[in-house]
């Protein structure tokens, strides 16, 4: 079946088995491998990316569904060679190790950013509770949202370029 | 001193770094933060098919008849291997990395739930999926050996009738320390006291589940194997013997790894197969595990049953300690252990005591349950041995009645009696035990949370406070001591400066999240006085790298790092005889600080590290017996293991009417001598901890009475989010190696040995009210509630 979507701004087509995974066709159709796989039961999260804005584990999406929605990828948190206060946060603040969950944690950082630009240690807890790290003990990417928090500035404002 | 015209080296390199050791933000996070890793599955190659694995859905069967003619028949399908197959090519079974063997493919049974049976090879995965559903297997089912403690009963089903002559399961005996002397100690102790404790089968689940892809090339006979694994040159080796591949014609390239924890040390049938699939097929094969195969066939970790006699006076003091252990090693030996050792190095049980006698006995049985027993940041057992002794301390304390921390700081090593030889041989290098305790206690406020404790339990409230302390013994390993499938366990290094003086370092570890292209580059910017950001540092790939046992066990920085500060060193001892050529003195007049060569009393006079770098490859006449340019290598044996250590306390909330543990505190004190880059090290404090608080309340790969895996997805095996986790709180004291170059002593897997028994000594403390003495891990809320009926719990069996 044919699939159109906007995936990090620019309109995307596929031709597609009716069950094939979002996960893969974002990783293996588009070649955006920022986005990764690591349970098939929407536990880990590391496939989290946004699908109309919010978060969502791209391992038990179609790309289907996706049809005629929009996608929003790791890849496209760097604008113009200057990198998003989530990720600088991850760096600054030794969030990731593998680096295996970091996108799908930055995913979801930066959406709760969007709502809460001044989260609580609990409230960053909460929102990646959905989320397994097997190396940081959490403790660092928590530190690394708080960080993003605290850094707001030069924040850059893709998500409104994307939705015009 | 100072002169004119000379400035003491700078502390900062240009990109604001370190000189050397401190906090480097990591090099390795550019790449990882914009989504370009390159993890085995972002990986493709030009007409690159892709491999499923049908595998058993019974624990114990004989295989009766497998038919694959429809599965053949599918449009998609290029390749069907069975056993059969295999067998054709002497390739149906393949050596362990303990002298045993095991199944590629089943052939005429299959043991346990999850084996491979058989490989279908498509276009793509999904078509490679559909295929496994129209292969037809017949399967006699058989009994199934569950229970360890029944592997060895009369008339068990024999697992392992593959080899000829078997007639039971036991696989090993082994003992260490003496015996009689432990018998005679405990014979006239004032106090013994044994309990039975479990360490559960757990599994190392890393966030990238197993994979690789294989691409023989026909014409040249070279095969390159892309996989995830932390031990690549002793792959390349077993690869070669395996499949009988000249040893120069392979190349294993291992790309970023999502996490390993001891899963990617071995050799899996799935990475066999795809050699065999790109062989038969001619083209490159991409197998990559889901999480049910991840979680069901690849290494366990521990499912060792433990029974542990403590002896002491009435006054604290122990005396001796005695073990006998069931070690549940699944239907093939796969543990990957040094080969002289097969218990690891669970005989470092005796911890950080000053004992009279220990013994210790090890029995290993074959099960029908998933192979392996590698590994998960255990320091080859010795998270077991650790979980032992702290468990059996406690146990003490409790048929004594002193506080758990006192009775540790009564019995621990002091200072003065290092270098310590233990009673079962190992020789500890260096510590300040009872320091490291008293700092934990403080920044825990340990008296302030007694008193806490002892109000809240007039009212009924359940709190605990848990204590351990570990010994590890890291860096495996002294080459005439310990090896692999016979491969000693030394690592090599090359460092190279080019004539511009940027360095390349090649290393034989592969970094799997610890931040090795950091760390070494720190390392060489210590010993040599340039700038971190000017060493690149080259792993993971067996043609571009000198030879070495690669990653696990903490074994980087206490082997690989030495032998990366040795190659630098003698880099700078040659810059010292080229600096004298070019500026005509005797080298003995020179001296150095960092990144430079000068003459004594005159610092004007000198050469950088750079400068060195140009005129080593340029025209300069150099002295008898130097050679041009400037490079190094090393192979570092290790003299002996290092010996990290550290205290640790834990403080939990138990809720009475559900039994539900709350971590509210994890104080972590670590000692793992200098720290190259302290950020690092804290991360890798962090997880360990948080493996600690999962094993002890969450993780278990359990079975039920016909051997079926109710582990196998994360759905059942549980691992802990941000949401059991606390904000860990960690303390330092430095302690340095005295025979390690740079003092470093390793620090990967400190916490996952040490935690573990911190929580779980921190649970029992809190059912103190309720008589508890011991219950097994996992502490979840039913097995915690069932503790404090009085009806602890089997959590190795879905069985009650």
């Amino acid at each position: 079946m044919q699939v159109t979507m906007r995936v990090n701004g620019a309109e995307v087509h596929g031709d597609v088995e009716p069950r094939l995974l979002l996960v893969h066709f974002i990783r293996e159709h588009l070649g955006l491998t920022g986005t990764h796989w690591g349970c098939d039961t929407s536990q880990c999260g590391t496939c989290v990316l946004w699908l109309d804005g919010e978060p969502v584990k791209s391992c038990t999406v179609l790309a289907a569904m996706a049809d005629g929605h929009e996608v929003r990828t790791v890849e496209d948190l760097e604008v113009d060679g200057e990198l998003d206060p989530v990720q600088k946060g991850f760096m600054e603040k030794h969030g990731l190790q593998c680096g295996f969950c970091t996108p799908g944690m930055m995913m979801t950082a930066r959406w709760l950013l969007d709502h809460n630009p001044d989260p609580d240690e609990d409230t960053i807890r909460e929102a990646i509770s959905g989320q397994i790290c097997r190396c940081t003990g959490y403790e660092n990417i928590v530190r690394a949202v708080r960080w993003a928090a605290e850094h707001p500035a030069g924040a850059p404002q893709k998500e409104q370029e994307v939705e015009a | 001193m100072t002169t004119t015209g000379h400035h003491p080296p700078s502390t900062t390199s240009p990109a604001g770094n370190p000189m050397g050791f401190g906090r480097m933000l990591r090099k390795e996070d550019a790449r990882f933060l914009r989504g370009q890793g390159h993890f085995l599955d972002d990986l493709s190659m030009p007409g690159m098919l892709h491999a499923a694995i049908l595998r058993s859905p019974v624990a114990h069967a004989r295989i009766a008849s497998i038919d694959t003619s429809e599965a053949e028949a599918h449009p998609k399908v290029k390749a069907v291997i069975t056993g059969a197959v295999l067998e054709s090519l002497n390739l149906a079974w393949m050596p362990t990395l303990s002298a045993d063997v095991q199944a590629v493919l089943a052939t005429d049974k299959v043991r346990f739930q999850g084996q491979e049976v058989a490989m279908v090879i498509a276009e793509d995965r999904y078509a490679a999926r559909d295929a496994l559903e129209l292969i037809d297997v017949d399967y006699d089912v058989l009994p199934a050996v569950v229970d360890a403690r029944r592997a060895m009963d009369p008339g068990a089903p024999v697992i392992r009738d593959d080899v000829e002559g078997r007639t039971d399961n036991h696989i090993f005996d082994w003992e260490a320390g003496d015996k009689a002397k432990a018998d005679e100690v405990f014979a006239r102790a004032d106090v013994v006291v044994s309990q039975e404790m479990l360490y559960p089968r757990s599994h190392p689940a890393p966030m990238e589940t197993c994979g690789t892809i294989a691409s023989m090339d026909r014409v040249t006979g070279k095969l390159t194997v892309w996989s995830t694994n932390q031990a690549p040159h002793a792959h390349r080796t077993i690869y070669a013997l395996v499949a009988g591949i000249p040893e120069h014609n392979i190349q294993i390239i291992s790309p970023d790894i999502g996490g390993g924890f001891g899963n990617k040390v071995g050799i899996y049938p799935g990475y066999v197969l795809a050699v065999v699939g790109s062989i038969i097929t001619g083209k490159p094969v991409k197998w990559v595990e889901d999480r049910s195969e991840n979680l069901m066939s690849t290494s366990f970790a521990r499912d060792y049953h433990m029974r542990g006699e403590i002896a002491a006076t009435r006054e604290g003091r122990i005396t001796g300690l005695r073990v006998d252990v069931l070690a549940d090693h699944g239907a093939f030996n796969g543990t990957a252990q040094p080969s002289k050792f097969p218990a690891g190095f669970f005989h470092i049980f005796t911890g950080s005591y000053d004992l009279e006698a220990a013994h210790c006995k090890v029995s290993g049985v074959y099960t029908n349950k998933a192979p392996g027993g590698v590994a998960y940041a255990c320091s080859f057992r010795i998270t077991e041995a650790v979980y032992l002794v702290e468990r059996m301390v406690d146990v003490l304390a409790d048929e004594l009645d002193i506080d758990p921390a006192e009775l540790r700081l009564r019995n621990l090593l002091t200072p003065e009696q290092f270098p310590y030889t233990t009673m079962t041989g190992w020789e500890y290098d260096s510590g300040d035990y009872p320091r490291t305790l008293r700092k934990a206690m403080e920044m825990a406020g340990y008296d302030e949370l007694r008193r806490e404790q002892a109000e809240k339990r007039e009212r009924g409230e359940l709190m605990g406070i848990g204590v351990s302390f570990f010994t590890e013994g890291v860096g495996a390993g002294p080459r005439k001591h310990m090896d692999i499938l016979g491969l000693g366990m030394a690592d090599g290094c090359e460092l190279r400066l080019h004539p511009t003086g940027k360095a390349q370092l090649r290393i034989s570890v592969q970094t799997q999240g610890q931040g090795h292209e950091t760390t070494f580059a720190q390392i060489v910017a210590h010993e040599l006085g340039i700038p971190p950001e000017d060493v690149d540092v080259i792993h993971g790939d067996t043609s571009n790298t000198p030879f070495g046992l690669g990653t696990y066990g903490s074994r980087s920085t206490p082997v690989s790092g030495a032998a990366a500060a040795i190659a630098a060193q003698r880099i700078r001892d040659k810059a010292r005889v080229i600096t004298a050529a070019a500026i005509e003195c005797d080298p003995a007049d020179l001296e150095w600080e960092p990144g430079r060569w000068y003459v004594k009393g005159d610092p004007s006079q000198g050469r950088t590290v750079q400068e060195v770098a140009m005129l080593s490859h340029g025209t300069l006449e150099l002295p008898e017996g130097v050679e041009g340019h400037l490079d190094a290598s090393v192979v570092y044996d290790p003299p002996n293991l290092t010996y990290p250590f550290g205290a640790y306390i834990c403080v939990v909330d138990v809720d009475p009417g559900t039994g539900e543990v709350k971590v509210r505190r994890f104080i972590a004190v670590d000692d793992c001598g200098p720290r190259i880059n302290p950020m690092i090290v804290e991360g890798q404090v962090h997880g360990g901890l948080a493996d600690g608080v999962g094993m002890a309340l969450m993780q278990v790969i359990a079975f039920d009475e016909d051997g079926n895996c109710v582990g196998g997805s994360f759905m059942d095996y549980l691992l802990p989010t941000s949401l059991e986790c606390p904000s860990w709180e960690l303390g330092e004291t430095v302690t340095p190696s005295p025979h390690h170059p740079l003092g470093c002593k390793g620090v990967g897997e400190s916490a996952t040995v040490g935690s573990p028994p911190a929580v779980v000594n921190a649970v029992i403390d809190a059912l103190a009210p309720f008589g508890v003495r011991h219950a097994d891990m996992p502490l979840t809320p039913a097995n915690v509630w069932m503790a404090m009926q009085g009806h602890p719990v089997r959590t190795d069996l879905a069985v009650r």
